[in-house]
């Protein structure tokens, strides 16, 4: 090969490397512009300092997070935050979890029309969701109290505004779809003789479903409980609704500090602590996951 | 008495008759092949018989006993699936040893059984594998381990070699015959592969459209095929027109200037089968079916011909002897054993395709 012709051949290869780049440039400045640089700049926030009178000042100080670490309110909002997320990912587990496998068993018509059962409500605002919990429990003049109150079964309303228990209720309800869904794509993949397969080598349906459905339904129970608990945990609207100002969670609190008190800084610090917690759990579960399951369903 | 036996078995999915008026018996330790294109019955008629599916009407009775009173988990039939259908979060042994938790086997004999079954199978050193690191024959291999390893009182075979290619195909099918036979086990095999169910069965039913075209051993079924479906269905056939004619108790056959004497009294127009490996080049005279070589294909142990005649396009089948063989467009005279064709009444070939 001559000279010149390998130095066009190593011009081409440098060519060929760097269009790629080049072709996904628009995207990667739309990523950058819309998600990297509002990000960078909500975690150089949370540096600031605020005061009531002075607004904010741009300076590189660790009071929010000093405010944040030292006092006991913010433990008890993350804690509520990640008790709630928890709780309802174990309910739409346990409930969604049967609920997959009782569609994926459906025959058409039936399977395609609960499935649009299971996913129309994905279709309706969270906001609208949650309302109609809070029409049916709200107080005295919630229609299910105000129901149960008349037939004299209770005697005063069921507590369910501003309860954590209303939260969970309300969010598994909202967030079930999620669960449903990654559980029943898990089963789909099942080999459908799989069931008669240990049917003929002598197992009951209890077994079958104990020992050889469940164990292949489990990697898309974890997938969707990634997906339910960051949800839950990042959830404004229903913990809004139902909680109020009364009892927040971290999202409703992050939105009071922006809006109400107006202190942006200690907002900043509050998203960004939310967010630093559930990567961090995410990616965990998600490694965990992947190590127990690389091996044996790919 | 026989072992299984199938009465009337009858599938029907609204006023589709999968499986029509099935009946059957097998006798123990036999080896039964269903044989027949896609959506013959075979397969339901398995499923039947493992009880994964109802039958509309009929019964099937194993040892005596009514099996449909039975449930599939309670009738201890050893099922191999075309998928496998091994289970993927368990290792080759946990497969293997799964029948056996059911049955409650012991700890220290589930283990040797296990071992013994895998060894069988010639997978011994691949007990801890998943299945999703295990070629196709093995997963085949750890299918069949699993199926045997609970001593089933029949083995019911599902295509078990159709996704495998086909030299480990022509490899299993040996093997699956030498394990049968080691085991004993009475064992049906459904599958669509005429030359697997011939090399492996005691005794074929050829289906079609849910019925039994004829239920006989491979040779017999081969050499004397009860319809033009079996004929058709089981290798290459040529079917030739032509007469036959009966005077004073002897019947002649007629096609083209060719005359051959049968046993049986028949008169009027003829379809006869001839196999392509029956039919050898002669000398042409005038009472032989003569021809011109219009194609010579060579296929290593043997020649593929074809040869235009007056009665339509024959193929012939020649061994590789090392002999000379007529080239393309050479005439030839094709002369058969009144025994190798099968000779029916009728126009054409009016069975079912």
């Amino acid at each position: 090969m001559s000279g010149a012709a390998k130095d066009e051949a190593v011009a081409v290869r440098r060519f060929a490397r760097t269009v790629p780049w080049l072709l996904s440039l628009p995207a990667l400045a739309l990523f950058a512009a819309v998600l990297v640089v509002p990000l960078v700049m909500t975690v150089m926030l949370s540096f600031h300092d605020w005061s009531q009178y002075g607004g904010i000042r741009f300076v590189f100080i660790l009071k929010n997070w000093r405010e944040i670490w030292s006092d006991p309110y913010y433990f008890e909002m993350f804690g509520r935050t990640f008790r709630i997320a928890l709780l309802v990912t174990l309910i739409t587990a346990f409930i969604g979890t049967p609920e997959a496998y009782i569609l994926h068993r459906m025959r058409a018509p039936w399977r395609g029309l609960f499935l649009l059962v299971l996913l129309g409500p994905l279709l309706i605002s969270v906001v609208a969701r949650t309302l109609g919990w809070a029409l049916l429990f709200g107080g005295s003049s919630g229609v299910v109290n105000k129901a149960l109150m008349t037939l004299g079964v209770i005697r005063s309303p069921i507590p369910f505004m501003f309860t954590e228990t209303g939260i969970v209720v309300a969010l598994a309800h909202v967030l079930m779809p999620f669960m449903v869904l990654a559980v029943w794509t898990a089963l789909q993949r099942l080999d459908p003789q799989i069931e008669n397969a240990a049917a003929s080598l002598g197992a009951g349906q209890p077994t079958i479903l104990r020992r050889v459905i469940l164990p292949q339904a489990m990697p898309g129970v974890l997938s969707g409980g990634i997906i339910v608990f960051t949800l839950a945990a990042s959830a404004f609207a229903t913990p809004a609704i139902i909680g109020g100002r009364r009892l927040k969670v971290a999202a409703t609190l992050a939105y009071d500090e922006f809006l109400n008190t107006l202190d942006w800084p200690l907002g900043a610090a509050v998203v960004v602590l939310l967010l630093v917690i559930l990567v961090a759990i995410v990616v965990t579960a998600n490694r965990l996951i992947e190590r127990r399951y690389a091996e044996v369903l790919g | 008495m026989s072992f299984l036996q199938l009465s009337e078995l009858t599938k029907r999915y609204g006023d589709h008759t999968a499986v029509d008026r099935l009946t059957l018996s097998v006798e123990p330790g036999e080896f039964v092949s269903l044989l027949g294109p896609s959506g013959c019955g075979k397969t339901t008629t398995l499923q039947m018989i493992a009880g994964f599916v109802e039958p509309s009407a009929g019964a099937i009775a194993l040892a005596g006993k009514d099996l449909l009173a039975v449930k599939p988990n309670r009738r201890g039939l050893g099922v191999v699936f075309q998928s496998y259908a091994l289970f993927p979060h368990m290792t080759a042994a946990q497969n293997v040893a799964f029948g056996l938790e059911m049955q409650g086997v012991g700890r220290a004999e589930r283990d040797r059984r296990v071992a013994d079954a895998l060894a069988l199978v010639g997978l011994a050193g691949f007990s801890d594998r998943y299945p999703r690191r295990l070629s196709g024959g093995q997963q085949q291999r750890v299918a069949l381990a699993r199926a045997l390893v609970i001593r089933p009182h029949m083995l019911l075979l599902d295509e078990p070699l159709s996704n495998l290619d086909a030299k480990l195909r022509e490899e299993m099918q040996i093997e699956l015959r030498a394990i049968q036979r080691t085991v004993g086990t009475t064992t049906i095999l459904v599958t669509h592969d005429q030359a697997e169910a011939m090399a492996l069965s005691d005794r074929m039913v050829i289906m079609n459209k849910g019925r039994a075209e004829q239920i006989a051993a491979p040779q017999e079924a081969y050499e004397r095929p009860a319809s033009a479906f079996v004929a058709r269905f089981l290798g290459k056939t040529n079917e030739l027109a032509g007469s036959a004619q009966t005077e004073g108790g002897a019947t002649t056959v007629a096609i083209g200037p060719a005359r051959w004497a049968i046993p049986r009294p028949l008169s009027g127009p003829i379809v006869a089968t001839v196999r392509p490996e029956k039919i050898a080049f002669a000398a042409a005279a005038a009472d032989r079916l003569a021809g011109v070589v219009r194609t010579r294909i060579f296929q290593g142990n043997h020649w593929l011909y074809r040869v235009e005649t007056s009665g339509g396009d024959v193929f012939v089948i020649r061994q590789n002897a090392g002999d000379v063989m007529p080239a393309e467009g050479e005439k030839v005279a094709l002369v058969w054993r009144a025994d190798d064709m099968t000779v029916r009444a009728g126009d054409s070939g009016q069975g079912d395709a």
